[in-house]
């Protein structure tokens, strides 16, 4: 199979990859695949309390070329973006930007899937009151 | 070092030069058809031909008259199982295959088994092999054929094939084996290995696609076989069509140069396999999938945990070689032949075919080596799984969101 420039240029040099600290109650930390399927993406998400704008996100992924530039691409678009703005990501811009064949489609579907649930993860966490110096 | 590097061959092999030679005057100059029983190019063709059914015939320990030529090993599986399944069906109606056998078997017998036919698929152990006990224990009064390759398309594995044909010999069933990665590689002789019918390709020992053979037994016992092509009668009976003149002559040399150069080239690819595997093998969470010990000596297949196998293959994009992973099949399931070995689906997407050849030097293996620690090294940084695993998270246990 014949890969697009840009899977090439995101497998090659992939961004942001790494990880943030997950107890980090303004990190978001999402996971969704699975070894025996052939592909696991973590995406993480660092987000300013104070304006919930996405500051950083980082990812690890185990998968084919076509999953690891759509979770690269997925981090570099999510720098900046509000929470709000993020969930709007779909899988189909993914698809489009990176010229993925239909076989592939199945990554973009998983990367949107992980930044759903590194946000719901930021949120889960945010929404528990401060467990520090709780009162007693 | 000329790239790419080819390390795929139990896919195809190149046609050897000398092949090519020994093919090219019947294409321009003696262009007869071998049935042309009354002019000089018929004959000259026909000499051809028989001169390879001799070349073959010498290779695996057979006669010439049991060489019937086909087309490719696809179409000799399939000639052999269902000739042998309609030729015999008064006798019985069931066969027995082992479940790591190549899909052209494999759906060979599924196909009969729409018509009628019962069909056993042996499971295999660990190493790939079949258990011999469970062979004799499978074959009933109504056992047929027994097809069983005679070494596996992808971990290499040699079956204890003499031992196979000795207990079909003994309960009176017909053995038949595929022998396309096996035949101008290691010894093969159908004498001593009780073989009935063997499949027979000529691109996978250095000569051209689109030609192949059936070795067919014709004494102890003399087998017989419902023809699967209509026609004008050739291949005594067995195999109708105007015969591939050039391929044949192109089967037959190369047939003849694998016999002089076997023991010579067996040590030089074991040589060049464990020196491959040996620096393979320092790579941390690596694994041989099948056996070290009845391999075939130009054969590696090996997986690197929490790589996945496409994506080490775009890491490697100046070699050529193959992955069990789903990402490079059309079915998206990992490779059927290691999940038969009992190999978990994420061990067979990380695993990785290496076919070495008579044209690979040792400066190519060294490369290819260097290369695969370097990508494996690269995408283990990239991998959650292999984050997880060195901090000590046991990934059998952890709940998968699986899409």
């Amino acid at each position: 199979m014949a890969y697009s420039d840009k899977v090439l240029d995101h497998y090659n040099h992939p961004r942001n990859v790494g990880a943030l600290d997950k107890k980090d109650p303004n990190v978001g930390t999402g996971m969704v695949g699975a070894p025996e399927c052939g592909d696991v993406m973590k995406l993480q998400i660092k987000v300013n309390p104070d304006t919930g704008v996405i500051e950083d996100a980082k990812f690890k992924t185990f998968g084919c070329g076509s999953a690891i530039a759509s979770s690269s691409l997925a981090t570099e678009w999510l720098k900046g973006k509000s929470v709000d703005e993020a969930l709007a990501i779909k899988n189909t811009d993914i698809v489009t930007e990176l010229a993925l064949p239909p076989v592939k489609i199945h990554c973009s579907v998983l990367a949107e899937d992980a930044i759903k649930a590194a946000i719901d993860d930021y949120k889960t966490k945010s929404a528990l009151p401060a467990q520090v110096g709780a009162a007693v | 070092m000329k790239f790419p590097i080819y390390l795929d061959n139990h896919a195809t092999t190149a046609v050897d030069p000398r092949v090519v030679q020994a093919m090219l005057p019947y294409f321009t100059e003696i262009y007869g058809n071998a049935a042309s029983r009354n002019h000089a190019f018929g004959w000259g063709a026909e000499e051809g031909v028989e001169k390879a059914r001799k070349q073959i015939a010498d290779l695996i320990g057979a006669n010439s008259k049991e060489i019937i030529f086909t087309s490719g090993a696809t179409e000799s599986n399939n000639l052999a199982i269902k000739g042998v399944a309609q030729m015999y069906a008064e006798k019985g109606n069931h066969i027995i295959t082992a479940a790591t056998e190549h899909k052209a078997v494999l759906d060979t017998c599924k196909h009969l088994e729409k018509e009628g036919f019962r069909v056993t698929y042996l499971p295999v152990q660990g190493s790939g092999a079949v258990d011999l006990d469970m062979l004799r224990d499978a074959i009933t009064d109504k056992t047929i054929l027994v097809s069983i390759m005679y070494a596996n398309n992808e971990i290499g594995y040699v079956q204890p094939v003499a031992e196979i044909g000795k207990i079909c010999k003994e309960r009176g069933v017909l053995f038949h084996t595929d022998g396309v990665q096996a035949v101008g590689k290691i010894p093969v002789n159908v004498i001593a290995d009780n073989i009935d019918l063997m499949s027979i390709t000529a691109h996978k020992l250095y000569g051209p696609k689109g030609v192949g053979a059936l070795y067919v037994r014709r004494k102890n016992p003399r087998v017989q076989l419902t023809a699967q092509m209509d026609g004008g009668g050739h291949e005594r009976g067995m195999r109708s069509g105007t015969l591939n003149v050039p391929g044949i002559v192109g089967l037959g040399e190369a047939c003849a140069l694998a016999q002089q150069s076997m023991p010579e080239e067996m040590a030089r690819h074991r040589a060049l396999r464990d020196r491959l595997h040996a620096k393979l093998a320092t790579i941390e969470e690596s694994y041989v999938n099948g056996s070290m010990e009845s391999r075939l000596p130009h054969n590696l297949n090996m997986s690197f945990a929490y790589v996945e196998g496409e994506s080490l293959l775009m890491g490697i994009n100046d070699i050529a070689v193959s992955s069990g992973s789903a990402c490079t099949s059309a079915t998206l399931e990992p490779s059927y032949v290691l999940k038969a070995l009992g190999l978990g689906d994420d061990l067979a997407h990380t695993s990785i075919r290496f076919g070495i050849g008579r044209f690979t030097t040792e400066e190519e293996i060294d490369y290819v080596a260097n290369k695969m620690i370097e990508v494996v090294e690269k995408l283990r940084e990239l991998s959650p799984l292999w984050e997880m695993f060195k901090e000590g998270v046991d990934l059998s246990k952890v709940e998968w969101v699986a899409h």
